[in-house]
């Protein structure tokens, strides 16, 4: 036995530092969540108790928790099928010989290195009423003032809008890994047969970047529901939640309202969401492709 | 017809590259012009760099920046510290429960510290570090993309080198240093670049960790000094969105290539 663990004496050294680490931050943190999300929010000096399921009654009680999930849907179903096609465009277009390649790689990644809460900035300018960019631009034409980002029923659309332009760039990067992947002689035996552009897209194209398609979705989902910085400078999630994504109102309900028991119950779900999409990740790619 | 094919797509790719590009450029537009100029687009508007001044002087901006970089700096090199020790492990030693440990390092691909933002707070509470820069590092170090990425990097390491060093003494830290990590600097770079701008990035958790100038980074910082209820003009803002973000921009102007390959890497998560 102790002959045993001698012979792996360095493995243990090299591994314990990194999973003292890992341990501290992600296991046991997510274990604690999932046990303390049956506990109630302690209070100055009463201290957490047991409350089995109530935590997670509330939640479904909890109309602007509905509200929150039903916006990160749409956002989710927004922006991942839009991003996606735009990033395939701008692989086509990037891989092709278009004059001044270089450059517009250039300008379709550029989002993809710009802080989010930064940009948020300029784009709500963009949005402003009257004054803003759009408005400018809109009055040329004719155009009403518009007030996206303070109408509840458009407000969601202004931060999909901004999220596929951060977001497609990064995707086509993979997608031009991809479309470079493909052997010439495919190509040139398409056109040798005579098929359309449309015909080669579908046949030989598609075919050759499902596995980068698949790829990319898995992360565009994480995407959808972690990546929330714009929230804070464009809308705070208002007006009235219409712009709420969950991990925003899981970072309200614990640093702005103090309600921790709640923020973890909704932390639970979006952990749930997660590895659900890991599992599927696992089972849906190939995995002599993405792990090895 | 196969021109007018290739002239739509030409229009089409600038007309996408333009409008992709537009956020910074009206940025740079409006921080370098009077106040009277925001939506005035004349080419002979008169230049002037207040703006800058006014945003430097209405923020501890210089303070930010020092803040940022020791941020990503640290978070950086202690990640490749550790994820290459680990990652070592991983690519040359058989171990008992090899692949299910290997499995709890990629769940963090999936969860990051973010998700978890409560029960880290309150670890960092404990910790006694609450405002502090290693906070904002610490749950980042042991980076499952980094461990991920690194090993893929030694296992292709020819073994041969690894065993002449082995025959000659050589501890497991020696070898990781004198012949892995060596051998391995592309990967390094890489795997840097798309930290150093992730952490440039970061938002979230610096903002619940940190709450005072001395350690705010400048995200952060921007972000409140954006959000302030006085109302501050937007080309002040612009102008200090354009300080933020110059770093990276410029980095990526520099390294391009490397960014763009680099960030292609990471596909392999």
């Amino acid at each position: 036995m102790i002959t045993k663990i001698k012979k792996h004496i360095p493995v243990i050294l090299l591994l314990s530092p990194g999973f003292i680490l890992l341990l501290t931050f992600v296991h046991i943190p997510v274990v604690k969540t999932i046990y303390m999300s049956f506990f109630s929010t302690p209070k100055g000096r009463k201290p957490s108790k047991f409350k089995g399921i109530e935590n997670y009654e509330h939640m479904f009680s909890d109309p602007i928790f509905w509200k929150v999930m039903s916006n990160n849907i749409v956002y989710a179903i927004s922006t991942i099928p839009s991003s996606i096609i735009i990033a395939i465009i701008m692989a086509q277009w990037v891989n092709s010989k278009l004059p001044g390649r270089p450059l517009l790689r250039f300008a379709y990644f550029l989002p993809v290195v710009l802080p989010l809460i930064a940009v948020g900035n300029i784009w709500l300018f963009f949005f402003l009423p009257g004054f803003g960019l759009i408005d400018q631009v809109g009055s040329l034409f004719g155009f009403q003032n518009t007030n996206i980002l303070g109408n509840p029923d458009q407000v969601l659309w202004g931060i999909i809008v901004v999220s596929i332009w951060k977001e497609s760039g990064f995707y086509m990067i993979f997608f031009l890994a991809a479309l470079q992947g493909i052997p010439r002689e495919m190509k040139e035996a398409a056109i040798i047969e005579g098929a359309n552009s449309w015909q080669m897209f579908y046949k030989i194209t598609l075919p050759m970047i499902t596995p980068t398609l698949l790829f990319v979705s898995v992360n565009a989902v994480i995407t959808a529901f972690t990546r929330i910085e714009h929230l804070f400078t464009m809308t705070g999630g208002g007006p009235n939640y219409n712009s709420a994504l969950l991990l925003y109102y899981i970072y309200e309900n614990g640093f702005e309202f103090w309600d921790t028991a709640y923020a973890i119950t909704l932390s639970v779900l979006l952990i749930i969401i997660l590895s659900i999409i890991g599992i599927g990740q696992i089972f849906l790619l190939d995995r002599k492709v993405h792990y090895q | 017809m196969y021109s007018f094919y290739k002239n739509i797509n030409i229009i089409g790719a600038w007309l996408l590259g333009f409008l992709w590009s537009l956020p910074l450029l009206y940025a740079i537009w409006s921080s370098i012009h009077p106040i009277e100029y925001q939506v005035k687009f004349d080419l002979f508007a008169p230049l002037t760099l207040y703006n800058f001044e006014n945003a430097w002087s209405q923020a501890p901006f210089a303070r930010y920046m020092f803040n940022t970089f020791i941020y990503v700096t640290m978070t950086t090199s202690c990640q490749f510290i550790l994820c290459s020790m680990t990652a070592f492990a991983f690519a040359r030693y058989e171990f008992p429960f090899k692949d299910i440990l290997f499995g709890l390092v990629l769940i963090q691909l999936m969860i990051n510290p973010e998700i978890i933002l409560i029960e880290n707070y309150k670890t960092i509470k404990f910790l006694n570090l609450i405002d502090t820069i290693p906070a904002i590092s610490l749950p980042y170090i042991a980076s499952a993309f980094g461990i991920f990425v690194l090993r893929q990097a030694f296992k292709t390491v020819p073994k041969e080198l690894d065993d002449s060093a082995r025959i000659d003494g050589a501890g497991a830290l020696r070898i990781l240093w004198h012949v892995y990590i060596p051998l391995s600097i592309p990967t390094f770079l890489a795997y840097g670049l798309v930290s150093i701008s992730y952490h440039w990035n970061n938002y979230l958790w610096p903002l619940i960790i940190t709450n005072s100038e001395e350690t705010r980074i400048l995200n952060v910082g921007l972000a409140i000094f954006s959000m302030e209820e006085s109302g501050i003009e937007w080309a002040t803002i612009s102008a200090g969105t354009l300080m933020v973000t110059a770093p990276l921009i410029i980095a990526f102007i520099i390294f391009q290539r490397q960014f763009v390959e680099s960030f292609a890497t990471s596909g392999i998560k």
